[in-house]
Parts: structure tokens; C-alpha cells; sequence
């Protein structure tokens, strides 16, 4: 596609926040937006003698989302503490997994609608559990105030999902943060929400550059606070950049510099250098002695395989293949969320007309949605009603344009399409009478006919204009064809 | 494996210690002789052997997710050194 | 005789009978606690008010004839580690000098539900890190045997209010014997529960894998007693164990049959003083002539139970302790200190590092920062394998030597220390020193086995020895129904000390 001088190498490390009402280790809230600690307890606030309880739920939702990403699920997995001292860390080290995560090696599909990258699969190095940190604010003029720490976030369950570096474009990383953002609103694991954090990521991005010597790569960097699919794009598009500068102007290449952190700043669209800290770090994982192993079955695997609804790429598939849509048209509708998609397919069956349906779930349904910044649980028009419509368009009682005045008014009334039709005055033209109308055009309308017969079928769009003014009721389309007919017979 | 005064002046930093020159000499003699007696673990030939890290060999202490209360803002911030009625204080972090 | 050398159990018919009440004993005991605390320092601090009260409410729920718990109107003395609601808990530390949790320990809980009066904190090494209570940020403790002398630590606190008659019961912590160890050196019997039998939600951790909370008493059935109420799962407590308690203090008085006690002959061989190892052994004679099999069995590992303890203990300390940092509870340092500091001396280091860094390093004890840095040196990169998980294979070979010795034998018979009571101040400057008097103990810790601690005699300086009993995981009931046949049939445990 494009000709760079370099090739991106991106690896992504996504933090998803568990739809769970407790938190991993103890039995406080983990709702959003409360007051500032106002959900904290011995066990999240770090007292001493306070003890760790695992929550059963984090525990399964972090495996259905494995399985979904097609991980292995270890049937041993353990806790462990990665030590360092942070005020948003009030226990000084946060209870993760090292060494026995609870699921490895999985993958995750992508594919471009817009024909930016090749499909690629994107394979997963493991997803694990761990508790989030609580938040710091920090003050305008650091160094001069106090830091504020609000702990209601410390202790919320985190499932990380770690790929291998197979991205190779900002496209791409974009790509697979929606594609797994989907994936896990399909699973209804997490709220997904980047702006509340419960979805994050991290890139580890570096560059290979095609030199007379062979292929170089450039240290890695890693770039946090991408709070949004755009930023993603951009944050890694302006790091390959500014390494791309600093190796032309440094020469320096992976192993001569240690692994840099980077953070986003969105506002000036730049990544910036994280203070270097104090010391390079070392986490001193080790075993948590105050939560013992979770040891899984097969029989409870299985159970939460079973779980496991339809998910995204299968769906694609099957709109594709058992419902004739376009990859176009059976992306859009999938990646409108499992409601969406539900809607179509209760459409499509009591239409009776799947390419139909498609177009119309694709075309005037999600825009409205799109305009009214709705989702389609607070759809207008029900999946049956709608089906009405799109039956008398099929009988051919209403033309596409008509039918869309007659959606509007469905919307804003909530009518059946019938009720609507009758309130609008729209009525089917007697055939004969239509084809009565059509002769008379035709003769009075010379040289349209002539026109035509000299091959210039368009000439024909005149007499629907005249035959609406007599009629308003006509379908278009059927003029059209009834005058096609007469002149060519003629 | 001799540990030297700047190893140990490292390990103090990892764990937030600080000490003076002598308190840094009489903490590094102390470590080299503790470090000396536990190095006779090395006489031991583990290969084989499963790491024991819990005293127990227990599994799958898993709790409902049903919230309880949490502690009253007051109670939580209680205890700490320095807070504002609404957020625990510390001196400034940089950097972030 | 007067009410505070009976025993708990004694107390505990009188007060179930109506001819004492809980405030008459309680105020028994303050009075003793008033008349010769002064010269032994067992409690940090006594919450007089507070026991009478709860003495005075449980003599009237008697009277009133409710239900009532199983130590109703006993007074227990609480090791200053275990968490109490709104009242301070300071763990022998400066650092938590002013700390006071907003909840009570499992443990804490079970004795109010038990209808049990608290007496008061008792005082320990800093963080139980200690084997004769010196490390105390607040204060020396001394044996009631011989007040020159140490109590043994890290309960030594516990150990001696029981010795010198200041309670009835205690609450101990064991991590590497700190309950067996102060019993035996004060002359009381303690005992360490198998790890997972007492829930320690609400004991401020030392060594997560290793700590246990457990009773400290006069005698084996008094231990018993308050063993079956701290006993019991928890689900606060992920490590805590789902198994029925049985009904210890019912069975006590009931010999075992046919009793095997394995002998560990190492245990004698070198660096045990001879009035110690001549007290054990003919405490081992008086089982055989109450028809026990003596067998004499190997651990081959057992010598290096320090050093795997002095790894695995202060691994686990450096990551608990890091808690302690000055931001949500606890000490911290002079702010305005810090940023003077800062300003003076223009380093990189940042006000939050600085601030860690100071308040550490004022609040902590010189031996907690020990092994904070034992600890975190042996888990840093390139220590890791050499240090802590090597530490973790030789516990996996220790607890084997366990389990082959408990197919051959039901308990182990042996010293609880090699040496009575040591000089106050004798081993302070000597660290390693100090670690070796937890040989004979700490390996219980590291398998996760239960240990009893009981007097078998005195030497010629009239100081106590302890005898060890040693049982499998979850087999405390044959731990103290042998305990108890070998109390029976001796007094060392009604001997008192003598103080002013």
C-alpha cells in the first residue's frame, strides 16, 4: 500500500475491566463515578491484616474471554505479587499473574473493509487476571502539591490480553482493538467503555528498516494513555515516525537503548517521554501466599465454552454465506453489537427478503440510530413492524421513496406501515388504469419515443414526471417499465 | 556470590529503605553473613523437586460477587497521615 | 490458693456455677497485672474500662440465664498483632504507633463470640520478627523466671502475662516458633496450629505462608480450651481450611493407646545444653513408662530448616511490609523535612521517593529492615532461583521428611530450644545468632505442621524447658491428648515463679 521506509512492528497489551459488581479480592462495589473513596474496604485500602478472596466471577468471565480468543485454559493457574511502591498501590505491589496465567495462546482475526491491510490473524501470547490500581491526580504544578489518591478503583478486576507483535500497521492495531472490543460487547464481559477506562491499551511499537546492511530494528518503545480507537491510530503512526527521525538521526538499534515508556498526549498529539525512573525495574514477582491456586475441570471448561453465544467473525460467515449479504453489508451489520444483528435476522425472517432487510438494517435503520445517537434496544419500530413495510414494497404497493416517507412517519407515530399508507393517502393504482395512463403518455409524447427507440432508454424519466402529476401514487418503477414496454411494442 | 556495600545500597532503594555510611556498613556485614549461612542451601541438589510455596496443598477459595457495604469515607481515611476529607495525600508524584 | 493460679478451666466451673463472676476475676487479674507488670513489661497496653465492662455485661447475661459462650467471663490477653476495632494495634512497631484498624481479626471475633473479656495488648518483637522480645519499638519484656533474662519472642508478651499469672490465656502468633519458643523459656504451654486450622484475617502478616495464631496457657486442657475457639474455617481467609473442629477440650483427658513418638537424633547431637537435652529425655522416659514406643527416625533436612526459613520468611516480609509506606495509614515523616531535603541536596530522587524512603527508615526497627532487605534482595533478578526458589524445593524436601516420619510414628517428641532463657541483650548485636534459636522450630512452620510446646522441667538456675510435641496436619487433638497424659503424670507445669 503505502511506501514507507519502514516496516511497524506492533504488539498491543489491553486491560479490560470485568463486568463484575465486586471487586477482584474483596466485596466492594466496583461501580464508576461514585465519590472518591467511598467504595474502599480493609481488604482494598491494603490495612494490615486484611486478606485477599478471589471473585468466582472475574474468575469465569476471564475464561469465557479466552475461550472466545480461542486460548489454551491451563487447568493450574496461581497468583502473584508484582512488587513496587506507588501511592495508587496501597498494599506496594499488585496481585497479578507471572508465570501460570490463566490462558495462553489464542488469536484474534482482523480484517479491513477499506482494503487497508490484508486480513491477518493476530496471535495472542496469553490474557491473565489483575487487580487495577486506584487513581492519582495530580496537580498543575508538580512538585509543589500534594497528590490526591483516590482508591474506589483499586482491586477492580482486570483481565490483560497480551499479543505477539503481528500488527504491522497503526491500521491494523486499530483494527484489532475494535475488532476486540466487539468481540468482548458480544461476550458482554465489559462495559468497554475507553473514555471510563475499562478499556485500555498499550502498544509496544518498534520499526524495521530495510538498510544496504540487512534489516535493523529500533529499540522498542512502549506508548501508554490511548484513550481512544484514534488515538491508537495516531499515537502509533506518530511513533514510528519520531523513530524513524531519531534512528536516522542516532543509528541506534534494538539492544543499545533499554525499553522506553512512552505516553500519549492527545491534546498535542505527540508521545512524550515518562520520566526515566529511579531505578530500572524490578518487580520481584513471587508467589502470593494469601490466595491459594484455582484448579478447573474439564466438565467446567466446557461449561463455559457452552456459554459462549455467537460472536462476531462466525456471523460475518453465515450473514455472508446463509443470508447472500455483501462482506460490506454483513460487517456493518455486525459490528453494530449481537442487538443489531438480532434485529436483522427477525427482520429478515418475517420479511421474508434477507438482501432486502440488509439494505434497509444498513441504510435508513442505522442511520436514524446514528443520527439519534441511540442503540437499537431504543429503536422506534420493532423488526415485525418494519417487516410490514419492506411486504409492501415487495408487493410493489410502494415504491422505495414513498416507503422511506412511510418509515418516517412509522418512527414518529410508532403506526404499523399499513396504518401509515392509509393516513398518507397512498394507494394502489389499478393496473389497467396504470397501463391506460402510460398509452396516453406515450402518444402524447412523440419525441421521448423516438428518443428511445434511437437507444436513449433515460428519455423514459420525463414520463414518469408527467405520470406522478397525474397520479402521485404510482410506483416509478412500474412506469417506467410499462412505457418501455409500449414503445418498444410500438 | 560476595555482596557488596553498592548492591546493598541498590536493594535499599528497591525497598524504600535509606541508610547512613555506618548504618550502610553494619546492614551490608550483617546480609554478607546471612547470605553466607542460607548459601548452604546450594549444598542441596533440588532438580526434581516441586517448589512448595504454600503450606497447604488447597485449591479454589472462590467468593460470590455480591457486594457488601463498603466502609463509611471517614472510616477509610481515618488512619491516614494526611488527607483532605475526600482523598488520602501524599507528596507529589512526578513524572506522570 | 487464690483464683488467679487456678486454672482456666477451674474458673471456668466456678463462674458456670455461681460462685465467682467475671468481674471478681477480671479485677483478680488487673490487680496482679497493677502489682508485678512493672517488673516483667508483658502488656503494651491494659484495657482495664474496657474488660470490666465486658465482664460486668457477661455477669448479667448469666444471671439473666442467656446463652453464653464457651470461655464466658475468662480473660484473655491479645499479642499486639491482631487487629481490634477502633482501638490501636501497633504490631510492636513505631510505624503503627497510632494506628487503629476499622475491623477485628477472625480470631478477636470468635473470643467476643465466645463471650471472652479482653485484658489488654500484649507486647512482642516488632512485627514478630524476634526471639526475645527486644525488637519491641515500646519495650523490653522480661522473664518471670528471671527477670535478667528474656521471655523468648516473638509472643513474649503472651508467654509471660501466662507465666506470671496476669492471665489465664493468651493469644500468640507463630511464624518460626514464636509461640513454642516463649512458652518453653517462660515455663507455659503453647501451642501452633496447622497452617489453615486458625483463620488469620485480621493478623498483621509477617510471613503469610508461615504465620499461625494460637493459644498460650498454663496448662494442656486450658489450651485446648481456647484452641476450639480459634479454631474453624473462614472464608475471609483463602488459606484458611474447611474442616470440622473437634471438640478439643472434651477429649483432652483421654489417653491415646498404643502411642509411637519419633526421636530425632540430630536434635541432641550438637549445641543443645545438657540440663536442656537430660529435661526432653527423661520426659521421652516418662512416655515409655506410660507405655509409648519410642522410635528413632531421620529428617534429613532438618538442619536446613534456618536457612530455608531465613529465605522463604523475609521474601514474604519485604512484599508484606511494603505496605508501610507512609501514604494511607501509619507513620510517615516530616513533609516539610523532605522538601527541605529536597531542595538542599538537588538529586533526582523525587518528594514521594523521599518521603517513602524517610518514613521506612524512622519507622521500622533495625531488624525489620533486616530482613526487608534479606527479603528483597533474595527476590530480586538474578537472585530469584538461587535464594527463594531454591528455598521452596528444600521446604517441598522438608515437609517430605515430615510425611515419611508421620507414616512411621504419630508425633515427634524433641526440644523446643537448645538453650533455656538467654541473657537480655546477649544476642542483639548478633543477628544470626539470634535465628539459630528457632532450630527445633521453624521446620514446623515451613511443612505447615502442628507443634506444642510444654514444660518438662527446669534447669539447675531454676530457669524452664520445654518439651516439643510435633504432630501431622490437622491431628491437634493427638497433639494435646498426649500433651495432657504427660502433664498428668508431672508438676512442672503448676511450678510459679516467684515475684515481688
Amino acid at each position: 500500500m503505502s511506501e514507507l521506509p519502514y516496516e511497524i512492528v506492533i504488539g498491543l497489551e489491553v486491560h479490560v475491566q470485568l463486568k463484575t459488581n465486586t471487586k477482584l479480592f474483596c466485596r466492594c462495589s466496583t461501580a464508576f463515578g461514585s465519590p472518591p473513596n467511598t467504595q474502599t474496604c480493609p481488604v482494598c485500602l491494603g490495612m494490615p491484616g486484611s486478606l485477599p478472596v478471589m471473585n468466582k466471577k472475574a474468575y469465569f468471565l476471564g475464561m469465557k474471554t479466552a475461550l472466545a480468543l480461542h486460548c489454551g485454559i491451563p487447568k493450574f493457574t496461581k497468583w502473584d505479587r508484582k512488587n513496587y511502591f506507588y501511592p495508587d498501590l496501597p498494599k506496594g505491589y499488585q496481585t497479578s499473574q507471572f508465570d501460570l496465567p490463566m490462558s495462553e495462546e489464542g488469536y484474534l482475526d482482523i480484517k479491513s473493509t477499506k482494503d487497508e491491510f490484508e486480513p491477518r490473524r493476530v496471535r495472542i501470547i496469553r490474557a491473565h487476571l489483575e487487580e487495577d490500581a486506584g487513581k492519582s491526580i495530580h496537580d498543575e504544578a508538580a512538585g509543589k502539591a500534594d497528590s490526591r489518591i483516590d482508591l474506589n478503583r483499586t482491586g477492580t478486576p482486570l483481565l490483560e490480553i497480551v499479543s505477539y507483535p503481528d500488527m504491522r500497521s497503526a491500521a491494523e492495531a486499530k483494527a484489532y482493538m475494535q475488532e476486540l472490543r466487539l468481540l468482548l460487547t458480544y461476550l458482554d464481559v465489559s462495559d468497554c467503555n475507553m473514555q471510563e477506562g475499562s478499556l485500555r491499551c498499550d502498544a509496544n511499537v518498534n520499526l524495521h528498516i530495510t538498510t544496504d546492511d540487512g534489516v535493523i530494528a529500533t529499540p522498542i518503545v512502549e506508548i501508554k494513555n490511548m484513550n481512544s480507537f484514534r488515538s491508537v491510530e495516531r499515537g502509533i503512526n506518530y511513533e514510528a515516525k519520531r523513530q524513524y527521525d531519531v534512528w536516522q538521526e542516532t543509528g541506534k538499534v534494538l539492544g543499545e537503548l533499554p525499553k522506553q515508556t512512552r505516553g500519549w498526549d492527545d491534546s498535542a498529539q505527540v508521545t512524550r517521554s515518562q520520566r526515566e525512573k529511579e531505578e530500572s525495574a524490578d518487580y520481584r514477582y513471587f508467589p502470593c501466599p494469601d490466595l491459594i491456586p484455582v484448579v478447573v475441570t474439564d466438565e467446567q471448561i466446557d461449561e463455559v465454552r457452552h456459554e459462549i453465544g455467537d460472536l462476531p467473525a462466525a456471523l460475518r460467515d453465515r450473514l455472508e454465506s446463509e443470508y447472500d449479504l455483501t462482506t460490506y453489508t454483513a460487517d456493518v451489520i455486525v459490528n453494530q453489537g449481537l442487538g443489531f444483528v438480532e434485529y436483522y435476522l427477525e427482520l429478515a425472517a418475517a420479511s421474508g427478503d434477507n438482501k432486502l432487510a440488509g439494505n434497509w438494517v444498513q441504510g435508513e435503520v442505522l442511520r436514524i440510530l446514528n443520527d439519534l445517537e441511540i442503540g437499537i434496544s431504543d429503536f422506534g419500530v420493532s423488526a415485525a413492524a418494519l417487516a410490514e413495510l419492506l411486504k409492501l414494497i415487495q408487493a410493489g404497493d410502494l415504491d422505495s421513496s414513498k416507503a422511506k416517507d412511510v418509515f418516517t412517519v412509522m418512527l414518529e407515530s410508532g403506526k404499523s406501515a399499513a396504518a401509515v399508507v392509509e393516513d398518507l393517502g397512498i394507494e394502489k393504482v389499478d393496473e389497467s388504469a396504470l397501463e391506460d395512463l402510460c398509452r396516453l403518455l406515450v402518444e402524447r409524447n412523440q419525441r421521448i419515443v423516438d428518443d428511445v427507440k434511437n437507444g436513449n432508454e433515460k428519455a423514459v424519466g420525463a414520463l414518469i414526471g408527467q405520470a406522478k402529476k397525474e397520479n402521485p401514487n404510482v410506483n416509478p418503477g412500474q412506469v417506467r417499465q410499462i412505457c418501455l414496454d409500449i414503445i418498444n411494442s410500438l | 556470590m560476595s555482596l557488596t556495600r553498592q548492591d546493598v545500597e541498590k536493594v535499599a532503594l528497591l525497598a524504600r529503605l535509606k541508610f547512613d555510611d555506618e548504618g550502610l556498613d553494619k546492614m551490608t556485614s550483617h546480609m554478607v553473613q546471612i547470605v553466607e549461612y542460607v548459601d548452604k542451601l546450594s549444598e542441596l541438589n533440588t532438580d526434581d523437586v516441586e517448589p512448595m510455596a504454600h503450606a497447604l496443598d488447597v485449591f479454589n477459595a472462590l467468593a460470590e460477587d455480591e457486594p457488601r457495604a463498603s466502609l463509611p469515607r471517614e472510616e477509610a481515611l481515618r488512619n491516614a497521615p494526611k488527607n483532605d476529607d475526600e482523598y488520602f495525600r501524599v507528596p507529589a508524584v512526578l513524572g506522570e | 490458693m487464690s483464683i488467679i493460679q487456678k486454672t482456666a478451666t477451674e474458673q471456668l466451673a466456678l463462674l458456670q456455677a455461681g460462685e465467682l463472676t467475671s468481674v471478681e476475676l477480671t479485677q483478680a487479674y488487673l490487680d496482679r497485672i497493677e502489682q508485678v507488670d512493672g517488673s516483667i513489661g508483658a502488656f503494651l497496653r491494659v484495657e482495664s474500662d474496657s474488660a470490666l465492662q465486658q465482664a460486668a455485661t457477661i455477669d448479667a447475661k448469666r444471671s439473666a440465664g442467656d446463652s453464653l459462650g464457651k470461655l464466658a467471663g475468662l480473660p484473655v490477653a491479645i499479642k499486639d498483632i491482631l487487629c481490634t476495632k477502633d482501638t490501636p494495634t501497633t504490631c510492636g512497631s513505631r510505624m503503627l504507633e497510632h494506628f487503629q484498624p476499622p475491623y477485628n481479626a477472625t480470631a478477636v471475633e470468635k473470643l467476643l463470640s465466645a463471650d471472652a473479656v479482653i485484658l489488654g495488648r500484649t507486647n512482642m518483637d516488632e512485627f514478630a520478627m524476634g526471639s526475645s522480645t527486644e525488637n519491641s519499638a515500646y519495650q523490653t519484656t522480661q522473664n518471670p523466671w528471671d527477670i535478667t533474662r528474656i521471655p523468648g519472642g516473638s509472643s513474649g508478651g503472651a508467654a509471660a502475662c501466662v507465666a506470671a499469672d496476669m492471665a489465664p490465656l493468651s493469644l500468640g502468633t507463630d511464624t518460626g516458633g514464636s509461640i513454642r519458643q516463649p512458652a518453653a523459656l517462660c515455663g507455659c504451654v503453647g501451642l501452633k496450629p496447622t497452617y489453615g486450622r486458625v483463620s488469620r484475617y485480621g493478623l498483621i502478616a509477617f510471613a503469610s505462608s508461615l504465620d499461625q495464631i494460637g493459644p498460650l496457657a498454663r496448662t494442656v486442657d486450658d489450651t485446648a480450651l481456647l484452641l476450639e475457639v480459634l479454631a474453624g474455617y473462614d472464608p475471609l481467609d483463602s488459606t484458611s481450611v474447611n474442616r470440622e473442629t473437634p471438640a478439643y477440650s472434651q477429649t483432652v483427658h483421654q489417653p491415646l493407646e498404643g502411642l509411637t513418638l519419633g526421636v530425632v537424633e540430630q536434635h541432641f547431637s550438637e549445641g543443645i545444653d545438657a540440663e536442656v537435652a537430660t529435661s526432653v529425655q527423661q520426659a521421652i522416659q516418662v512416655y515409655q513408662s506410660l507405655g509409648a514406643t519410642i522410635k528413632s527416625i531421620e529428617m534429613p533436612h532438618a538442619d536446613y530448616g534456618i536457612a530455608t526459613y531465613y529465605i522463604i520468611a523475609p521474601c514474604e516480609a519485604s512484599s508484606n511490609l511494603a505496605r508501610y509506606d507512609g501514604a494511607h495509614y501509619g507513620y510517615r515523616t516530616d513533609q516539610a523535612e523532605v522538601l527541605a531535603e529536597l531542595a538542599e541536596d538537588g538529586s533526582d530522587e523525587g518528594p514521594l521517593v523521599r518521603m517513602y524512603r524517610k518514613t521506612r527508615s524512622e519507622g521500622f526497627g533495625s531488624e525489620v529492615q533486616r530482613r526487608i532487605m534479606l527479603g528483597t534482595y533474595a527476590l530480586s533478578e538474578g537472585y530469584y532461583e538461587a535464594f527463594y526458589l531454591k528455598a521452596l524445593k528444600v521446604r517441598r524436601l522438608i515437609r517430605q521428611d515430615y510425611d515419611r516420619a508421620f507414616e512411621q510414628v504419630d508425633l515427634i517428641i524433641g526440644p523446643v530450644t537448645a538453650n533455656p532463657a538467654f541473657a537480655k541483650g546477649e544476642k542483639t548485636s548478633d543477628p544470626m545468632a539470634m535465628y539459630l534459636e528457632d532450630l527445633y522450630t521453624v521446620t514446623a512452620n515451613l511443612a505447615g505442621v502442628a507443634g506444642i510446646s510444654l514444660p518438662c522441667g527446669f534447669t539447675s538456675a531454676g530457669l524452664p524447658v520445654g518439651l516439643q510435641l510435633q504432630s501431622a496436619p490437622f491431628e491437634e487433638e493427638k497433639l494435646l491428648r498426649a500433651a495432657q497424659m504427660y502433664q498428668s503424670a508431672t508438676d512442672f507445669h503448676s511450678r510459679r515463679p516467684e515475684l515481688s
